[in-house]
């Protein structure tokens, strides 16, 4: 929330910064909180706009995140570590260089989100683990509420036997599993964003939307990527 | 060490992720190493003054070279948020230029500024309308801006749209009055299936009444049932589908409220009408990079003046024949086996070079460390050919590391005018700013920088500068968490003093970096000298001809001086054309020509 006190703080700060800079400090400025801009906003279009009074302005803030997009992350970092396991076991078993690669991609993407989803949430004082027992607002995933390899089940995961498989497989049979595996898990990935777009208030906040957008957009050229390696095999 | 400082409970923050980062760490030293792109390796200065910057929000360790930062100002009131620097809610975007004016975009709006005096940019207006990414451009009287979030609404609230299907709700282009710069007005909201990423104004030369935005959406396709005719479905089962195209929206000017949408044109459709007729997604052969599938265009430069637009396509690079605005046609295109994700073009001031942009990461990773490759997230440079025709020519990478929590990436830039060379000031992100030289397009090198160091050095962040802008005789940086920043070029071994002032002297009464202007230089003692320096510097003319044509230009010449000397040189001209003579023939025909506008 921004309030006038803290405001008017960080200008203070900034001052201080730019002064330390050196060099050119003496030709630089800082507006002063007390002369600071008018704040307007205009209306829908053919209506009429208002101005923001200084103690409105702690409503400029706005949309803020929702239960909904808390749990959208948490569930995707566990969605993301399972994609991990599962790309840790190329480097040993998988045959095809066009998978090797295709998971190599994917576990640095996934490691930056994991980071991403997990500063996420410490920054608004959230869990970064999902909390026991809440299968963030998955309704429909009644009965899956449990755990695989350690990791909450979220749409998509493959299951403690599809783990296994994968885990057994050698050769063409595990590029075979992994990919479809991985398509199954992508897949559920696209579903999670789906559903959070359909939520009431969720994604709102632009660090969300633009993540999920981006797990969408990234997840569904890779599941393309991997039907087309996967029909090279068969 | 320094971090954002005046809270604690950030710095608390910062050091969880750290554990978070320490953890995985190894892993992700040892993951670079499994990766063997097929790609030469980063080289630079091991003394390079930006290696090593101390990082911060508003108090970062700084490091310049060839320039002069004149004023370095925070963000508005009401468009950050205090406590994290970097809430995405509050990104600065692009920006835009007109009389002494700049705009800023933000995710929550725009601010007006006066820079008036450059080197004291004021703050004169917020305007409160969120919606992201709020990049702008001015048109005359009217300001354009894109929203593509689903929190964006018609009436510029704060609230967003709770419903998955709202008629309040605003993705696509909104257009401002404002004719009363103290009271901007919506006219008008011009929806579209995408929403807006980014657009471009488009000039139709000859055409006074109305004016062209190019809308690039590049987000989520919305249902029908918000906005009629929406689908996102691929072209063998939606043939209808709202991807693979752009919107072009036709403004009259004496009434923007009835712009529309007037084509949505298929623009990567192959011979056989395929509407996805150009890349297909995927890497381009053992260690090449993934470029992604050809679906939509991130951004377009139009160049009014040459009658081309450069798209950065997804997948793709693309030439668009603007010459009839409403319907623009591909000419060219290309792909490169370095490129993730094509995000922006500018071209050459001749128009027969283009930059493309790859903004591998998405902008929001770090892309820049010393393993990334020197071609990957770079610049890629091509000279054009007849018919649109591209042929790659040299690629330009910010020629220095950045940690593993700045997040950098080639992101938006313009050209400075020096005449007779081609540089282009490019934002990096946290990279900083680059100016690079591309004259010679196949051996691009810097000529000036400026980076702050991480706003933090134990996670990332998202910050560094989202465009960088010439306008006016003077540099203004957009820095997504920190604010605008403005500097001024100062002399070097890369550049003149009379090359400086030559640029400085071009003036411009708006400009939009989309809306690529074809400049023009009054001719000058300066555009003269800047020649004259530029065949010194590379050794490209005699000593004796050199010292003759600095005693014309020192002196008071008459014009019938200037025109003696003009004619001289043109004959050098003539001889070095014909092989007998060394030197630079362009540069001499260009002071030559130069000279005799003086004479007039």
């Amino acid at each position: 929330m921004l309030n006038r006190s803290t405001t008017t703080a960080l200008m203070a700060l900034a001052t201080g910064a730019l002064t330390a800079c050196g060099g050119s400090s003496s030709s630089m400025s800082t507006p002063s909180p007390s002369d600071g801009p008018r704040i307007v906003q205009p209306g829908a279009p053919g209506q009429n706009g208002r101005s923001f009074s200084t103690e409105e302005l702690d409503n400029v803030e706005g949309v803020t995140f929702t239960e909904a997009d808390v749990r959208f992350m948490q569930g995707m970092i566990p969605h993301h570590q399972q994609a991990l396991q599962m790309t840790a076991l190329v480097k040993q078993h998988a045959t095809t260089d066009a998978v090797r690669q295709m998971a190599l991609r994917m576990e640095i993407s996934q490691r930056d989100e994991i980071e991403l989803m997990s500063t996420w949430l410490r920054e608004r004082d959230q869990p970064v683990e999902m909390p026991m027992g809440d299968m963030g607002g998955m309704s429909g995933m009644g009965g899956m509420n449990h755990m695989v390899n350690g990791l909450h089940v979220m749409p998509g995961m493959l299951t403690a036997e599809q783990m296994e498989a994968l885990t057994n497989a050698r050769g063409l049979e595990f590029d075979r599993l992994f990919l479809e595996g991985m398509i199954q898990h992508h897949q559920g990935a696209i579903d999670m964003v789906a559903t959070l777009f359909n939520t009431s208030g969720a994604a709102q906040e632009s660090t969300v939307f633009k993540f999920a957008e981006d797990v969408d957009a990234d997840q569904q050229m890779e599941i393309d990527r991997m039907r087309g390696i996967l029909e090279q095999i068969r | 060490m320094k971090d954002f400082g005046q809270t604690g409970r950030f710095g608390l923050l910062a050091a969880a992720a750290l554990l978070a980062t320490a953890s995985t760490g190894m892993d992700a030293a040892a993951q670079q190493q499994a990766v063997v792109p097929n790609a030469p390796a980063l080289e630079w200065d091991p003394n390079d003054p930006r290696i090593g910057l101390g990082a911060g929000w508003l108090d970062a360790e700084s490091a310049i070279s060839g320039l002069e930062l004149l004023a370095a100002i925070p963000r508005a009131e009401g468009f950050f948020n205090p406590t994290t620097p970097a809430d995405g809610r509050f990104n600065n975007t692009d920006l835009a230029f007109q009389g002494h004016r700049l705009i800023q975009g933000n995710y929550n709006g725009f601010q007006i500024i006066d820079i008036s005096n450059p080197a004291d940019p004021v703050y004169e207006l917020s305007v409160v309308c969120p919606g992201g990414q709020g990049d702008v451009s001015i048109y005359g009287d009217l300001i354009f801006m894109s929203a593509q979030e689903t929190r964006g609404r018609l009436d510029c609230g704060i609230e967003g749209v709770n419903d998955s299907i709202s008629a309040e709700r605003m993705r696509g282009v909104r257009i401002f009055d404002v004719s009363d710069m103290s009271n901007p007005t919506q006219v008008a909201a011009v929806q579209s299936c995408r929403g807006s990423h980014t657009h471009t104004v488009v000039t139709q030369p000859g055409d006074t009444e109305n004016v062209y935005v190019y809308i690039q959406g590049t987000s989520r396709v919305r249902p029908g049932g918000e906005l009629a005719g929406c689908s996102g479905g691929m072209p063998d089962e939606d043939p209808n589908t709202a991807l693979f195209r752009i919107e072009v929206v036709k403004v009259p000017l004496a009434n923007p409220a009835a712009a529309e949408i007037v084509n949505m044109p298929r623009i990567f459709a192959d011979d056989q009408g395929n509407i996805s007729g150009l890349w297909q997604g995927g890497d381009h052969g053992e260690g090449t990079q993934s470029s992604r599938l050809t679906n939509q265009c991130h951004d377009i430069t139009a160049y009014p003046g040459i009658g081309l637009a450069g798209g950065a396509c997804s997948g793709n690079g693309i030439l668009l024949d603007i010459s009839d605005a409403e319907n623009p046609r591909r000419v060219g295109e290309v792909a490169d086996p370095n490129f993730a994700y094509w995000h922006s073009a500018t071209f050459n001031n001749d128009g027969d070079v283009v930059v493309f942009t790859d903004e591998w990461g998405g902008g929001s990773a770090p892309r820049c460390r010393a393993s990334d490759p020197a071609t990957w997230g770079a610049n890629a440079i091509f000279r054009i050919g007849e018919g649109g025709q591209m042929e790659l020519a040299g690629y330009y990478k910010l020629p220095v590391p950045q940690t593993e929590t700045e997040n950098c990436v080639a992101h938006n830039g313009s050209i400075i005018p020096v005449p007779g060379r081609d540089i282009m000031a490019q934002a990096w992100y946290q990279g900083g700013l680059s100016l690079m030289d591309f004259t010679d397009p196949e051996n691009p090198y810097e000529i000036a920088f400026f980076d702050r160091g991480p706003l933090s050095i134990e996670s990332l962040f998202t910050g560094g500068y989202w465009s960088t802008y010439w306008y006016n005789g003077r540099l203004y940086g957009a820095e997504i968490s920190r604010g605008i920043d403005v500097f001024r070029l100062t002399p070097s071994e890369h550049l003149s003093e009379a090359e400086i002032r030559a640029a400085e002297s071009v003036m411009m009464g708006e400009f939009n970096a989309q809306l690529q202007p074809k400049v023009e230089w009054t001719p000058s003692v300066d555009v003269a000298q800047a020649y004259l320096d530029q065949m010194v510097r590379s050794n490209r003319i005699l000593n004796t001809r050199a010292q003759e044509i600095q005693r014309v230009l020192n002196g008071n010449a008459s014009a019938s001086q200037l025109n003696s000397l003009a004619a001289s040189i043109e004959a050098d001209v003539v001889q070095i054309e014909a092989g007998e003579l060394g030197g630079d023939a362009e540069r001499m025909a260009r002071l030559a020509s130069t000279l005799r506008g003086m004479a007039m």
